[in-house]
């Protein structure tokens, strides 16, 4: 066979590169590291001190309503990550990501229900809803689901298989922007009516809750809630550092490119797809566990965390902190979070226009969100 | 062409995705790209008609035709984006590029630069070079990808062909037009490619720009193939060999720049207007 010749740069005199070209730079600098360390060090010891030790009377202590509070938005930030490796990164829109995280609080769920055992109102071996609907028995999709590991694998496997099959459909078809985007939306809602249903078998529109037991301890033991709470707090630090791995990857460059210019990806020798699914995969996979934290420490899961506005919600938190930068989500999700407490107490109705406003003026003033500002100020400094 | 191979490559079109194709091309009858028969229609409008084209390894090959000759479907075809409704079009004597994917098209060896220059805007020019380099393309290889001592001489070696290295660290949406139709052309060397097929590679060039490009291109010949499609006719006249003009979809005359010129029937479609 006559091989065709493969094609060579003309011959030169050797080129050097300017200095610092291709080596990767560090995940973080020593101060990002250090800032790292000192939250995980703080959510893993000085609130649980805070909040068990120092006694009530004190000014320092922290109270179950704020654990609680910064419990759940530490796993909406989670989410906000999750989607900004999808939306920032790679940039399809998901307004569908709820349902990853419902998905992954149902499946712990199932276990906090088993664990009630027989202190529940009908003491009954099955959960009062079963009780209520006359059921004998657990149906076959909740077996199992009484051991602790079993359950942590279905919060994996359960948003991660739903995630790839339909990403798989989805990519391959290439469905994209605001039909991926209307088609996710779909996909929440959908799950929601499913959930609704009494005869599904996952409790209906009340869902789950009045959870007793976690492994063996109880739920409402400040030592538990304490750990919950660390356990979440350690998780965003490590998704945090896992976010910036991919996105300092070649793999990160890759993702920015298929949404900057797919054709050329394609015609360069790559299949998307493949990319699209994985980092599709990971994000729902993420926010499934972001889920499973958010269950317990919250008490409560029901369809309408699957409800669509609830979905747009999290591509708000994204916007509004600056999507495609690091922290941006965070900052985003804590302080929409954060806002929304403080609204939905002293003036809850209108808490929507507030939030509509908001995303309203982020979109036409800030297209790099709250991060945009900070980065504007600095550079002004400079 | 009566001798036109019908082994359709499995080997090729079955492997995973991404996946670099083995053996390479064949070219062990001379001829590199055959089109026979290639029909596109778009709502009844024929792009392409029985479009038969032969392309010999080594050449540099131009084509013209007035707007609307099926110049890019053609292009579209040959790399995967658009499959014909009929004939055939097999890169070497095997692979059949109406089987595989835009993507393994790519690896097979075809590279592609487009009528607008594209390249990864929001990418410095050194990442956008790292991203085509030729390598293993899957997701798992990217994860762990790092840049050897021969992957940045590469690099290095193609900053300085296409003039840009002092400005590898800049953003490629900051560079000016031809300097994008550089890089561009910078990242399908990346690839290593066997055949390239370059879109108007000099519309909106300085006048030095055509030139050097010119030149390049005509280092490449021989080494491997170029199809250029392109208006400049003095652009053409620096560097081809063999011209191909279409007209309504398919091949109206071919041959050297002055006997295509002097063709009555070019005359009146094309040039006389």
């Amino acid at each position: 066979m006559n091989q065709a010749q493969v094609i060579e740069i003309p011959a030169m005199p050797a080129v050097r590169l300017p200095a610092g070209l291709g080596t990767p730079p560090a995940l973080f600098s020593v101060k990002g590291w250090a800032a790292l360390l000192a939250f995980v060090l703080s959510v893993s010891v000085l609130v649980p001190v805070l909040f068990i030790i120092v006694p009530q009377d004190n000014s320092f202590h922290l109270s179950a309503y704020f654990v609680t509070l910064v419990g759940k938005i530490m796993c909406y930030c989670v989410v906000a990550l999750a989607m900004n490796l999808i939306w920032g990164y790679a940039g399809i829109l998901s307004l569908g990501h709820g349902v990853f995280f419902a998905l992954g609080g149902y499946a712990f769920g199932m276990y906090l229900m088993r664990m009630i055992g027989r202190e529940g109102q009908y003491q009954s071996d099955l959960p009062d809803f079963m009780v209520f609907l006359d059921w004998k028995a657990y149906p076959w999709y909740w077996s199992f689901t009484e051991h602790f590991w079993y359950a942590l694998l279905l919060v994996v496997l359960v948003p991660g298989v739903l995630a790839f099959v339909f990403g798989f459909f989805a990519f391959r078809s290439r469905i994209k922007g605001v039909y991926f985007a209307i088609i996710t939306q779909a996909l929440t809602f959908a799950f929601m009516l499913l959930f609704f249903r009494n005869d599904t078998g996952f409790g209906g529109n009340n869902g789950f809750t009045d959870f007793k037991r976690i492994l063996d301890f109880r739920i409402a033991e400040p030592a538990t809630r304490a750990t919950l709470f660390a356990l979440t707090g350690i998780y965003l630090a490590a998704v945090l550092v896992l976010t910036r791995a991919i996105v300092r990857s070649k793999v990160g460059r890759i993702l920015t490119a298929i949404r900057d210019s797919e054709n050329r990806l394609m015609f360069s020798g790559y299949n998307p797809l493949w990319y699209k699914l994985s980092v599709w995969t990971l994000s729902a996979v993420l926010c499934g566990i972001a889920g499973a934290l958010y269950v317990p420490q919250v008490g409560i899961i029901n369809p309408s965390e699957m409800s669509p506005a609830n979905s747009i919600e999290i591509a708000i938190w994204v916007a509004v902190g600056g999507r495609g930068t690091l922290l941006g989500p965070v900052l985003g999700a804590a302080l929409v979070n954060g806002a929304k407490s403080f609204f939905t107490q002293s003036f809850p109705e209108y808490w929507l226009f507030f939030l509509g406003l908001l995303f309203i003026l982020v979109t036409l003033f800030l297209p790099k969100g709250v991060i945009g500002i900070v980065e504007m100020l600095r550079r002004n400094r400079a | 062409m009566s001798a036109l191979p019908t082994v359709s490559a499995a080997e090729s079109s079955s492997a995973a995705v991404g996946r670099v194709v083995s053996g390479g091309v064949d070219t062990s009858h001379r001829a590199i790209l055959y089109l026979e028969d290639i029909t596109v229609s778009f709502d009844g409008f024929r792009a392409l008609d029985k479009l038969t084209l032969t392309i010999d390894a080594g050449e540099l090959r131009c084509i013209i035709g007035p707007n609307g000759a099926g110049k890019t479907t053609m292009m579209d075809v040959i790399t995967g984006k658009t499959r014909p409704d009929s004939g055939s079009a097999f890169f070497g004597q095997t692979i059949d590029l109406t089987r595989l994917t835009e993507a393994e098209i790519a690896h097979a060896g075809i590279g592609r630069k487009f009528q607008k220059p594209t390249v990864f805007e929001n990418h410095t020019v050194f990442e956008n070079l790292e991203l085509a380099m030729k390598t293993d393309k899957r997701v798992r290889a990217s994860l762990r990808a790092r840049l050897d001592s021969a992957q940045l001489d590469r690099i290095a070696a193609t900053l300085d062909l296409i003039r840009l290295s002092g400005e590898a660290r800049k953003l490629a949406g900051l560079l000016s037009h031809g300097q994008k139709q550089w890089l561009e052309i910078g990242m399908l060397l990346m690839q290593e490619p066997q055949l390239l097929l370059l879109d108007e590679p000099v519309a909106g060039m300085t006048d030095e720009e055509t030139e050097r490009t010119a030149e390049l291109f005509k280092t490449l010949a021989g080494g491997h193939t170029v199809i250029v499609v392109e208006h400049d006719m003095e652009f053409i006249a620096s560097i081809a060999d063999v011209v191909t003009v279409l007209h309504e979809g398919s091949v109206l005359a071919e041959g050297s720049l002055d006997k295509v010129k002097n063709d009555s029937r070019v005359i009146e479609v094309y040039l006389g207007r």
